[in-house]
């Protein structure tokens, strides 16, 4: 447990020491958005039609920009290979690394959203759905975003093979999320919504350690 | 299947001996059951009484969709034998296997959108299952570049055969999400509980037609292991006899090789 926490402890410690990594996700995320009113035009009745989309999936590219930050540098300096030989089980470890990945990236982008949303119009009903569904619908991005991270470790291109192998496994993700916030503003039950993606949290919680642990323990092979 | 008949076909000559003798009965299995079921399923079988004669592009694209699924339960079931037991010729099935779902799941798609413009009126539709077969498509292209992007080849195979498990359990979820998200597409008609809603003379040449992809699969298939088993053994023969020729110093004059000077 000791270990687990030094780890948490350590990686964010090391989040905040480069702290521009973790806003350089928020301002893509903000640019990004940014980019949709210049592409579709300023209507504001279209923006805010589509602004729980646009959120979603501009959060969605933002906390993969961030994956290679995971495991890469940790490989490269052999600190992974120190972690796989400590006391604590590899799966655990993998999951609290999520888990600080998560605190860095996903955690932040779920509490701006909603100032990107009233860019977008998306005031009132629907701001806190949103901030649910981000806080609910982002750990599992991290989650199956560390399967991803691991498995292309040292691999060509992996930056680009990272989106390819994790986008189509997001989808359910980014269906319920989408929908909770759809459902708030047209006056629907945002709870199956919601509680979709807790199902989605709780079984990726529970299935992807052992995938990255796997693929992490190949890579050190 | 009893582990020894197992074991014994993880020995790739041993499987060449084998898929050489299913390859010819696979082939002509197809031949004979795609003949049939094409010429029932165009010129012997009922037009639909609401879509007319482009029902019948049915018999191509409805097998197709199964062989696509089909062929992703393969490869997943293959990769975790390639894990568990470490069976030589379960990697080659996989990522085989890997190349053939993807062409069905291409064929499918490019069907399905063939038959969609005179029905629906449009190419394509974000309906849940043609969006649940496109997804299906980045699978199989996610593990095919995944296997791929190493330089040791050994490393890409088994980030390969986890990723095909991920996908695996993700599939049946992505599927009811996007069911959930939207429908528009017709209901399965034929594997359902309360028997099938397809008349039987349309029945009969899809089921032929079935029967004629999976032999197909399993003729491409044993075809593709077996010219792969082949064309690594003849890289290994190449680079033994390169090898061997570079031995000698007076062979390689300009000391290219490494340690050749004496």
């Amino acid at each position: 447990m000791n270990t687990l926490l030094g780890v948490l402890a350590r990686d964010l410690k090391l989040a905040i020491r480069q702290i521009g990594d973790a806003t350089t996700v928020l301002v893509f995320f903000t640019i990004a958005v940014a980019l949709f009113p210049f592409g579709l035009g300023p209507d504001p009745v279209l923006l805010k039609k589509i602004a729980p989309g646009i959120l979603w999936v501009t959060a969605l590219l933002a906390a993969l920009l961030s994956l290679d930050r995971l495991f890469e540098a940790d490989h490269a300096d052999g600190t992974l290979e120190q972690l796989a030989l400590s006391p604590a089980p590899l799966e655990a470890i993998v999951a609290v690394k999520a888990l600080a990945h998560w605190l860095t990236t996903g955690l932040p982008l779920a509490l701006m959203a909603p100032l990107l949303g009233i860019l977008l119009g998306l005031t009132g009903e629907g701001s806190l759905e949103l901030v649910l569904s981000l806080l609910i619908g982002t750990p599992t991005i991290s989650l199956i975003g560390a399967v991803g991270a691991a498995v292309t470790l040292g691999a060509r291109r992996s930056g680009v093979l990272v989106a390819l192998l994790i986008l189509p496994l997001t989808i359910p993700v980014l269906i319920f999320g989408v929908g909770a916030v759809d459902a708030a503003i047209t006056a629907l039950d945002v709870a199956p919504h919601l509680a979709f993606l807790g199902a989605l949290l709780a079984g990726s919680l529970a299935l992807t350690p052992w995938a990255s642990a796997a693929a992490l323990r190949l890579a050190l092979r | 299947m009893s582990t020894n008949v197992f074991h014994r076909y993880a020995n790739p000559t041993k499987f060449i001996g084998l898929a050489s003798a299913i390859i010819p009965f696979a082939w002509g299995l197809t031949i004979l059951l795609g003949g049939y079921g094409l010429y029932l399923g165009l010129f012997n079988s009922p037009a639909d009484y609401q879509q007319g004669e482009t029902v019948r592009i049915m018999y191509v694209h409805v097998p197709a969709a199964w062989m696509a699924l089909g062929c992703y339960t393969t490869m997943a079931i293959a990769s975790a034998i390639a894990i568990i037991w470490k069976h030589a010729v379960a990697d080659l099935i996989a990522e085989e296997t890997a190349v053939i779902g993807a062409t069905f799941t291409v064929l499918c798609l490019v069907t399905g959108s063939l038959w969609g413009q005179p029905m629906w009126g449009t190419w394509w539709v974000w309906d849940a299952r043609l969006t649940s077969m496109l997804v299906l498509l980045f699978l199989y292209l996610g593990f095919m570049a995944l296997k791929n992007a190493f330089d040791d080849p050994q490393r890409g195979t088994q980030a390969a055969r986890l990723i095909a498990l991920v996908g695996w359990i993700n599939v049946p979820i992505i599927k009811y999400s996007v069911e959930w998200w939207n429908t528009l597409h017709q209901p399965a008609a034929v594997a359902r509980l309360d028997g099938p809603t397809i008349h039987p003379d349309m029945l009969t040449p899809l089921l032929l037609m079935g029967g004629a992809y999976m032999t197909l699969f399993t003729a491409l298939l044993l075809v593709r292991v077996r010219s792969h088993i082949m064309e690594r053994r003849a890289r290994s023969i190449a680079l033994a006899l390169a090898e061997a020729r570079g031995a000698g110093p007076d062979e390689d004059p300009a000391g290219l090789r490494d340690g050749a000077t004496p």
